[in-house]
């Protein structure tokens, strides 16, 4: 390969970390609002959360980016620069998912804590804050971080619009040298070795949160990530 | 917004190819995963890291790398080896590949659930390693996994679009096909978009109750 190929694939590589963080940070705003909603008092909150999930989990990643490629921009008159399509529809989808962990998380806390809050004459959302999102933080990193690894191959979907991400710069140098079994291996490499660093990086987080709350991170064989479409703990 | 019913008839005979696709996709991807996940979670059991280490590795890699690009490096690199599968069979074994690197920690967990009673009664019985797996482990750790196993069945579904990429024509790819021949793509994006969502809500309510019969 040619410097200017590799060049092509650099080129991606940033275009895929930008759309990975974007969408991440979506996704976790995402998740943290309706996961926090489904726990909310008024049932009218936990259905539309519970609603959201349902239908943005329910749906495949790839129809929810050509919904938003396709679908939006006629509908409403305006179109979205490609990459916040992509950070849009990934965000939303994977947000779905996450607010299963952050309801999942919630619940596991000790009711004893909650309820301490309330013999306190906490608030509502001083309790969230101060009592049960603390506790349960810690525990939503490694759920997250597999999620965050199914967000890294979901980025690879949007090259199938033409964004010129790591993946869609495979193809490219593809056309280009007519040989498919180097750039592809390449290709993979890269992504496995980003997926390994994300992996460190919420290792390294869950340590630091659990060590804030007085817990030791369980030593983990690497833990079975839950795929991007689960179905989930329906 | 415009919403044409006209669209709506129009598409729908491919829709129904298109469900046709998917469901088959769906069906045989979820064999070759059940397959390869079994295999793979039994030569992690087996006592050399010369074969754990190997399996191991790949299955990570697998796992840990998009589906997408393992679609592109199956279909345009199977050729160049001299290997030609039709693209359906290609995205098959592509997704059938994927899912058994999540099927096998399925397994795995669902074999070191069986009670070691279990293994010491076999051994007391003296009977051979294969009747043992057969007869003793396997039937009872599968009969533990199989809404886990049910579970990656319907993220599989949510996964089979991807086929489109590779001119597989499944839901999303006659949908594509249609919008661009008709200029009309809020329809046949939403048909499948809900479809998406009906078939994989009514899959989870035949899972669960598929996992409150075998609770007993």
């Amino acid at each position: 390969m040619t410097s200017g190929l590799w060049e092509l694939v650099l080129q991606g590589v940033w275009v895929t970390v930008q759309l990975l963080f974007f969408s991440a940070l979506l996704a976790i705003a995402v998740s943290f609002v309706v996961g926090v909603g489904r726990t909310h008092r008024l049932w009218i909150v936990r259905f539309l959360a519970g609603f959201y999930t349902e239908v943005f989990r329910g749906t495949s990643a790839l129809v929810m980016i050509f919904w938003v490629f396709f679908v939006l921009p006629p509908a409403f008159g305006w179109q979205l620069v490609p990459m916040w399509a992509g950070t849009l529809a990934l965000g939303l989808t994977y947000g779905a998912y996450g607010s299963e962990i952050v309801r999942g998380a919630l619940a596991a806390v000790d009711p004893a804590q909650k309820e301490g809050g309330i013999a306190l004459s906490f608030t509502p959302w001083q309790r969230m804050k101060l009592i049960l999102l603390p506790q349960a933080v810690p525990e939503m990193i490694p759920p997250f971080s597999n999620l965050l690894i199914e967000l890294l191959k979901g980025t690879a979907l949007v090259s199938i619009m033409g964004m010129g991400d790591l993946a869609f710069s495979g193809n490219l140098v593809r056309l280009a040298l007519q040989e498919s079994a180097e750039i592809y291996t390449y290709i993979l490499l890269i992504y496995f070795v980003i997926a390994f660093l994300l992996t460190r990086v919420m290792r390294g987080l869950e340590k630091k949160l659990k060590a804030g709350v007085g817990k030791a991170a369980p030593k983990r064989e690497a833990a079975a990530p839950e795929p991007a479409g689960l179905g989930g703990v329906r | 917004m415009k919403w044409d019913w006209s669209a709506v008839s129009g598409f729908m005979p491919h829709f129904w190819d298109g469900l046709l696709v998917t469901l088959q996709i769906l069906v045989l991807g979820s064999l070759v995963s059940f397959v390869l996940g079994l295999a793979w979670a039994l030569l992690m059991r087996v006592p050399s890291r010369f074969v754990t280490w190997p399996v191991g590795v790949v299955t990570e890699f697998v796992r840990n790398t998009p589906l997408l690009v393992q679609l592109f490096f199956l279909f345009y690199v199977l050729p160049e080896w001299g290997v030609t599968a039709s693209a359906l069979t290609t995205g098959v074994l592509a997704i059938g590949l994927h899912y058994s690197t999540y099927t096998m920690q399925v397994y795995r967990a669902g074999i070191e659930a069986v009670p070691v009673g279990q293994w010491e009664a076999a051994t007391a019985l003296n009977l051979p390693m294969g009747r043992t797996w057969t007869a003793v482990i396997l039937p009872q750790a599968i009969r533990r996994v199989v809404p886990a196993l049910g579970n990656y069945v319907i993220s599989m579904l949510k996964d089979t679009p991807l086929l489109m990429a590779i001119t597989v024509l499944e839901m999303l790819g006659e949908a594509r096909l249609f919008s661009q021949q008709n200029f009309q793509f809020t329809e046949p994006l939403t048909v499948i978009g809900v479809a998406f969502i009906v078939i994989s809500y009514l899959a989870s309510l035949a899972l669960r109750a598929l996992e409150r019969r075998l609770a007993h």
